[in-house]
Order: C-alpha cells, then structure tokens, then sequence
C-alpha cells in the first residue's frame, strides 16, 4: 500500500496514495473538477487549463489533472480564483464556438453544455465573426464538426497512445489548429475509434451511425456486457422505441478500461431485426403446430417428456445464452437422466489487441459466453463458421433440445426421427419445421443474466428492450419443468437460476448473483478456461 | 566591415569583433586568445567550472534571468545517463537581434562557451537551435563547427583531455514557440514544438527524456570571458544582483539603433540621448519597450528612471526581458504597434491552451475592430478582464506576452485608444 498523504480539498480533508493528482483526489470527496484535456486513460497534456485549481501558498493557480497532492496541502475547487478562471476559460471556447446545439448530437450529454451552464457567463462579450472549418469525414464511423472541437486532442492521444495508430494529429497551430487525419486514409480500418467519440467531450466527434438518430435525452440507458466475443466490454444499451440505438463503453478497469470495439459497437442490427417469435408453438395431436398460452405449452411439454420417458437428451446450446438459461438447461438434462450437450460458436481467425490497454482484445471466439457452456458442461462442436457437427442429432430419435442455436446450416428434415423435440429461440427457424415444441425466448437484451467471460469473470446484464409477444427468459421456461420432474421450487429470478447454478456448479460456488455488481467476480481459480 | 554603429560609453567584453569577419576564422580566433577558456576549464573539475560561472553571477540572457550557473548546478551529478546541453539560438522575439549577430560575427566564441557549458555539466553533446531563417548564421556555424572539430576543440578526446563532446546545429523550422525551453526540446525530438507543463524540469527530463540544460547563445557566449578571467572580474561590470554587460538591441525611433554593449545597470534614458544620439527627428519620447515585445511598455516619464538591469525594469513595472530595447517618438500609433504585435503572438501560439489559443486571437480581433474605429469603450474594460485570464494560467508565458502590452498600454496610454473609439484627430502617424 503506498504511503497516504493528507490534504485538505473545499474544507474536507482527504487522505490519498501519494502520487495522487488533486484532480483524482477531489473525485474522492465527490467533486468533480471540470476538465477536458485529462483523461484517466491516456497522458496528461495539462493544455485545456480549465482543471486549474487555487492551491494555498501557489503563486499561480495549478492544473489539478498533473499536479501531485502534496502533504497538509489547501486547495480549493470553487474559490473565487477558481471559479474565475473556469468562467474566462468557458468565455474563450464559445468565441469561435458555433453554438449549433440544436442540431448537434451531443446536446444533452456535452461537457462544453453542462460546464457553461453551470459556471459561464450568461452571454459571451465577443462581437467578431468566427472562425469556420466547416464538416469533414474522418473515414470509419466518425463525422468531425472542427467548429465544436475544444481542442483537448483526446482524440490524437486515443489514437496514438491507445490503438497505437497513429491517424490523427493537430494542423496549424493557435487558433487556427485543427484535427485532422493524415491524406484521405483516414481512421478506416482501424479497430478502435468509435471510442473517439465517446472521448470526444463534445459534438466535434460525432458517429455516422447514430447521426441524428436520437436526442440524448430520449435514450434510456442500461447497463449491459457486449455480447459480441468473449472479452466481456462492460457497455451500456442506448434504447429508444424498444430498439438499440447505440452501444457505449461502461468502465470497468478489470475488464475494458474505457474502451470497446468497433465491431462489438456496432454488431447490434440483429438484436433490433424483426420477425421475432411471439407465441409458443404446440404441436397437436393432429400434426398441426398452433399457437397456444404458456401454461397450456408447459403442461403439454411436461405430459410429453414423462410420456417419452428413459430417452438420454441430446441439448444445442448457443454460448450467447447466460449462465443462468444454461444452468438451468444442464439441470433439466440431468432431471431428464443425462444426455449430451453441445454449443456452436464462431471463432475469428485474429484476435485484435489494443495494444495500449492489452488486457483488452477483440477475443476470436465471438460469443460472449463459450467460457459459461464450457464450465457448465456444454462441448465445442461444429466449425469456426458455427456449422456442421450436429450429424447425430439432426437424425436423433430420443430429446433434442435446442436453445437458441439457429440451425441455419441444418436441413427441413432435421429431428424428424426424434421423440421429442424442442426448439428455443427468439426467431424461427426452418430447420425446426419438425419441432413439437417452439418456444420463444428473449434475447439477452430483453432478459436479466450473467455471462462469463474469457478470463472467467461473472459479469451481469440488464434488460433494456421489452421482449416480443410472449417471449421469456429461457430459464423460466426451463425451471419450471425442472422444478416439475425434480419435485423442487421454479427460479423467480435470474438470481434465483443463477444460485442454483452455483449449488451444481462447482466452478460457481461461493458466488452470488448479488455479489456481481457492476464489476463482475471471477469464478473459483482452479477452473482453467480454455484458450479464448 | 565596419559595425554599423558603436559607442564609446560601449564596454565590448561578447561585442568585441562584431564588424570583423576574419574572426570567424579559427587561426584568427585563436590567435586573438579563443578557445583558452575551453583549455582552462578542462584543467578543472566540472563543479569547479559551475561554480566560477555561479561567482561571476551571470544571469541567464534569453529573458528570464535566472543565474547560469545555479541552473547548471540543478544537473545530476553522475552521467548514468546521457545529459545534453542545449543552446537556444532560435531568437525570435521581435525586436530581438541580438544572436544572430554573436553568432554571425563570432561563432567560435559561442562554441567555446557550449563547450565549457557542456563540460561543467557533464554532457556528451551539445545541440545548438538556430532559427531557421537564419541562413547565413547556419553556415557560418556549420563552418565553425566543422573547425573546431578539425582542430580538435570538439569531438573525441578534446585537446588531449580524453573529454568528449559532440556538437549538433539544429536549423529550426520557423516557430517562434521553438524558442521556449521545452517547446524546443519537443521540436529536436521531432515532435510539434509545443510546450509542455514543468515539472518535470529540464535538469531532471530533458530533451530524448535525459537531464538537459538550455542556456541562451548570450549567456554562453561570456562564458569563456569568465572562465578566462575569472567571476570576480565580470562583476566589475553592472549592480550587485545584475553583474556584468548585455547587449541590447535598440530599435524604434532613435537616431543610431543598433546593437550595443554596456554594463547592466546603464539608465535607459542615457542609452537613448547618448549611445543612441536621441530621437530621430528632434521628436519627443513617447513610450519604451525595453526588453523586447513581451514586456510591458512604460511611458516617458518611466523611461527617464529607469535603469537597465533586471531589478531596475521591475521597479519601473516592465521587465527587461533580452534588453530588446524598441524605441516610440510621439507620432508612434501605439494602437496600431500593439496590434502587431498580439497579431504577431496570435499567429505563434502553439494553440495548447484555450486562453493562449483563443485569447490572443480574440485580444487581435478587437484590436482591429478598435484600429479601424469601430471600437467602444466597454472593448477596453474587455480586453483588460480578458487578457487578465491569460497571465499565470497556461503552460508557457507566450499567453502572458499578449497580456503585457496590452494592459500595459490600455493603462498608460489610454487616450490613444479613447481617441480611436471617440473619432476625431489620431494620435500618431507612423
Ligand atoms: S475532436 Fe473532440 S476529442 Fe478531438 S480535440 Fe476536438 S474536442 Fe477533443
Ligand atoms: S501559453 Fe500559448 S504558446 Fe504557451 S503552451 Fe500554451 S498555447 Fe502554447
Ligand atoms: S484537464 Fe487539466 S489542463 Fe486540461
């Protein structure tokens, strides 16, 4: 632990690591110095000077975002000469600032917004035209208004420092400096540089995707993990009208820093497609597949698996189930005497780094829970392209369960030979056109769960989309048969199928769901993932 | 060549053989005595060099006038590391010329006192920063340099001393920021000559990261004098806390402007009736720029106390800066004089800092608008409030040189500027 020094901030005293920066220190106590150029992720250029605080005894005011607490130091974040500062700094960024608030995508949730709200002056003194550098198109996602941009060259650090390619940099100089990419490259190919955007303290950085789509405060927000490949990006859902709008990066030092990549930040089209299932499908008597309410579907899928009865199961899981649908899969499979159980994924052949934050990578495998399937019980089968190996199912004439494995490679005629079969998803599928059972379960943006990622870490989700028609969590639909042939109590909650995971789930035990937060927890050590 | 204008109120210790090109020439400098002081002071213990510098009590020249030889003391004592001595010679603040000239006229009395320098603080090369419009004054050093290499004054086991020091003349790319310390250290790495926040400081990470010290092209050029004749004789020369002679450069409306050297402590005043024979024309003084463009101006009546050293500026609230010292009859638009030279800032702000970045450019604005007759009296009180956010609150002090004239000016001689906002009769015609 290092050595703590004591200070003292707006009256509080505070005690931090020595080497602490007044800026981090003051976050401490709750207060938040306006910033723009720091950035806790990237170098310290101390350019912006709107952190600069009063620091007792200092014949200058001083950057907090570099400068080192020091013992019995007094500083002050709201004295008269703070204050004056802040207000003259936000004067000089709206003399040539466009004011386009109106038609800017970051209204709402600026920094350049809030500040001035809060501290600047009520109306700027400057009469003179302003300087205008027009739109210009950075290549990738990114749209760059130079009239908005505060230059803080976040972006140019993101770049250089962090993705580690170099793409961007500063022009001219004084106020005629602007950002620029280097010839008509630009940021395409890079991996990384949606994340500009959201560094972006303002409209300068805007996404192509998002561009007018939605007003900030029209978005509700929700904590979520990116289920795009199993590094695990702790993101936020950005929803409107019960669609994703975007998709952002939530902080979690263990995990993604502030970061995620572009890909994860924009594979989101398939959660919003429609078309989904609403109702579940019974097979009756006849052969005909109709409609019906989920108790009349429980109770008929119950009769029908004591009516097969003895048969082993043979389950297809998708590793983009929580922990919690596949728990509770597994439980079912052994209520129903055991069987076999496999998952599909697809793997990308490169992993994609950002080298600087290494921890953190664009993993191959590009599903967010093939670690969960494989500490659960679930065997790896089929190729990188998340095809074939279901031979001896497609042709099984006992259970098969399927869970939101699409079978877009399987033929019409798969499980035509089976006792039963069931067929979980939230689209249908033609390969279930045999299915006795179709039934619809929400995605993971619909439901509350888990996934555990790479390096084993539990993390958790939230809903943030209403689930279509009748669709449910996959482990509500399978509790409650379990809890039916195990003569036991149905889950009434992600937390509760997930603690019945940890009973049965060495790898899981001793964790709660209340114990994930907002951080996650690592699954019991002695438990080797494999790689990737 | 004779030097355009001399004085015999003069004490030419640095100034000695402007006007004379055969002292570009090594056998003629050595032969006139150069590259002795190097010979001395190889004789004797690096800290023993620093601390002849610290007793002659010579101060750093570039413009902040921080004593030379406890900033040389601020270096590590070991050498684990590379050290580097670093020579500004990218003068370019207006009214400043100064260098070009030591360089010009005597680069191996430059080269002699890098190489003293480099040796009290332990450095294995020295990286001269010339401007880079000084084309001439680059040849002339690459020729010098080449020289003293063949000599044996630099390169590899210096006169038989086993000392080592390699010498490097960097041409600037032509920004004014590359003149401050840790802008030109950015710009030899081959970055944006940008400034960057101290600390750390220079002695501690330099420029490629190792412990640096920069020192003007004015201040090593005494340094063989001192090392030479020791510290007690340069303080025969100036006051006790200014010791020594300094040239300045006086520009403006003065009949003979030029480059002079004098002891520090001479009154300005003097420096302009009698080393300058006064002001062109017969006319009257108006204002004085005594230490080049970023200083505040003073009037008249402040020019007729003030004494040239750098406690005497302070006393009169100016500074004297590199002694640019820019000279104002009563026809001088001053409006107009600070208008050109926060354009001049405007256009050299690296643009890091927003009051710097936008501050300048807005203070130009206005001045413009006011220029053209289209200012108002509130544009004062605004410029005055505005330009108070740019002193002490950036990284560098190019910010705090827009400040300077013009709250120096709006306070002394508002009635140029009221006069302009009012309409009627314009004060000066230059
Ligand atoms: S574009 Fe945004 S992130 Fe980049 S320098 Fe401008 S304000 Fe900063
Ligand atoms: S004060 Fe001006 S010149 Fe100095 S670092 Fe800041 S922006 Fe650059
Ligand atoms: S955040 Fe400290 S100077 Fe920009």
């Amino acid at each position: 632990m290092a050595e703590l020094v004591t200070l003292t901030i707006d009256g509080q005293e505070v005690a931090v690591p020595r080497g602490t920066t007044i800026l981090e220190a003051a976050k401490q106590i709750g207060k938040q110095v306006p910033h723009y150029c720091y950035h806790p992720g990237m170098s310290s250029p101390a350019m912006c000077r709107l952190c600069l605080v009063e620091v007792e005894g200092a014949p200058n005011s001083m950057p907090s975002c570099v400068t080192a607490v020091m013992e019995d130091q007094v500083v002050h974040t709201e004295s008269k000469q703070a204050l004056e500062n802040r207000r003259g700094v936000l004067e000089f960024y709206l003399v040539n600032h466009p004011l386009d608030c109106p038609i800017c995508d970051m209204s709402g949730e600026c920094d350049l917004q809030d500040y001035v709200h809060a501290e600047g002056r009520d109306r700027g003194r400057s009469d003179e035209p302003k300087r205008v550098f027009g739109r210009d198109d950075f290549g990738g996602d990114v749209l760059f208004y130079g009239d908005r941009c505060v230059m803080c060259t976040r972006c140019v650090r993101f770049m250089n420092e962090v993705e580690q390619d170099q793409r961007l940099t500063v022009v001219e100089r004084g106020n005629r400096s602007v950002i620029d990419t280097f010839f008509e490259e630009g940021l395409e190919g890079t991996h990384w540089h949606g994340n500009i955007v959201d560094i972006c303290p303002v409209g300068a950085l805007v996404s192509k995707e998002f561009l007018h789509k939605a007003r900030a405060w029209d978005l509700e927000r929700t904590s979520s993990i990116c289920p795009s490949c199993s590094q695990g990006c702790n993101i936020e859902l950005h929803t409107r009208d019960n669609l994703i709008q975007r998709i952002k990066p939530r902080e979690n030092l263990e995990v993604n820093g502030w970061w995620m990549c572009d890909f994860g930040r924009h594979n989101h089209e398939w959660v919003n497609r429609g078309g989904q299932l609403e109702d579940p499908l019974v097979r009756g008597p006849d052969g005909v597949i109709g409609a019906a309410g989920w108790r009349d579907a429980l109770g008929d899928l119950l009769q029908h698996v004591r009516g097969v009865g003895g048969a082993r199961v043979k389950a297809v899981a998708t590793p983009f189930a929580s922990n919690e649908n596949l728990g509770t899969l597994a439980e079912l499979v052994d209520a129903l005497g055991g069987g076999d159980m496999v998952y599909r994924s697809v793997r990308a052949e490169d992993e994609i780094v950002l080298k600087g934050f290494p921890t953190l990578a664009r993993r191959k495998d590009l599903a967010p829970n093939t670690s969960g399937a494989e500490l659960i019980g679930f065997t790896r089968v089929g190729d990188d392209q998340a095809a074939g190996g279901l031979e001896n199912i497609a042709t099984y004439d006992g259970i098969i369960i399927i869970m939101g494995d699409e079978l877009s490679d399987q033929e019409a005629n798969f499980g035509k030979e089976a006792a039963l079969f069931v067929y979980m998803g939230d689209q249908q599928s033609p390969a279930a056109e045999n299915a006795h059972f179709v039934l619809p379960v929400s995605t993971f943006a619909e439901e509350e769960g888990s996934f555990t990622n790479v390096a084993g870490r539990v993390q958790c989700f939230s809903p943030a989309l209403k689930a279509s028609g009748m669709a449910r969590p996959a482990w509500m639909i399978l509790g409650a048969l379990a809890a039916e042939l195990n003569k036991g109590d149905a889950p009434r909650s992600a937390a509760d199928a997930f603690s019945s995971l940890a009973s049965r789930v060495e790898a899981f035990a001793g964790i709660t769901y209340g114990d994930l937060g907002t951080r996650g927890v690592v699954v019991n050590e002695t438990y080797v993932l494999s790689e990737n | 060549m004779a030097y355009p204008y001399v004085s015999d109120l003069e004490v030419r210790v640095i100034s000695k053989y402007f006007g004379d090109p055969g002292q570009r020439r090594i056998d003629t400098y050595v032969e006139r005595g150069g590259y002795k002081g190097l010979q001395k002071a190889l004789g004797l213990e690096p800290d023993a060099v620093t601390e002849e510098v610290k007793a002659s009590g010579l101060r750093g020249r570039g413009g902040a006038g921080f004593p030379t030889g406890v900033k040389w003391s601020f270096m590590p004592k070991e050498s684990i590391r590379p050290h580097y001595l670093l020579c500004n010679a990218d003068e370019s603040e207006p009214g400043t010329f100064k260098d070009r000239e030591l360089m010009r006229w005597d680069p191996h009395q430059l080269i002699e006192g890098c190489l003293i320098g480099a040796y009290a603080i332990r450095a294995q090369h020295i990286y001269i920063y010339c401007r880079g419009e000084f084309f001439e004054v680059n040849q002339i050093l690459a020729r010098a340099v080449e020289d003293a290499y063949a000599k044996g004054y630099a390169g590899e086991d210096i006169l038989g001393t086993g000392t080592t020091i390699d010498i490097t003349v960097h041409q600037g790319a032509g920004a004014y920021i590359c003149g401050e310390e840790t802008g030109l250290m950015r710009s030899l790495e081959g970055e944006r000559g940008e400034p960057r926040v101290k600390p750390p400081f220079p002695a501690a990470v330099g420029v490629f990261g190792m412990p640096s010290t920069i020192n003007n092209v004015e201040t090593l050029a005494a340094v063989p004098h001192i090392i030479l004749n020791g510290g007690e004789w340069y303080r025969q020369w100036g006051t006790e806390k200014s010791p020594g002679t300094k040239l300045f450069c006086v520009s403006g409306h003065v009949q003979k402007p030029g480059n002079y050297e004098l002891p520090l402590g001479f009154p300005l005043i003097d420096l302009i009736e009698h080393v300058c024979g006064g002001i062109r024309d017969g006319n009257e003084l108006k204002a004085v720029i005594p230490g080049g463009s970023s200083v505040p101006l003073i009037n008249a009546e402040d020019s007729s106390i003030c004494t040239l050293d750098y406690e005497g500026c302070v006393e009169v609230g100016t500074m004297l800066g590199c002694a640019s010292v820019i000279v104002m009859d009563h026809k001088a638009d001053i409006v107009k004089q600070v208008r050109r030279m926060v354009d001049f800032y405007a256009h050299e702000s690296c643009g890091q800092c927003t009051q710097c970045r936008e501050g300048s450019a807005w203070t130009a604005r206005i001045l413009r608008r006011i220029e053209e007759g289209q200012g108002t009296e509130e544009d004062l009180d605004t410029l005055m409030e505005m330009t108070q956010q740019m002193v002490g609150t950036t990284i560098c002090v190019l910010s705090d040189s827009v400040a300077a004239p013009v709250q120096s000016s709006i306070k002394k001689f508002k009635d140029d500027y009221l006069a302009l906002i009012r309409g009627g009769e314009r004060v000066g015609a230059a």
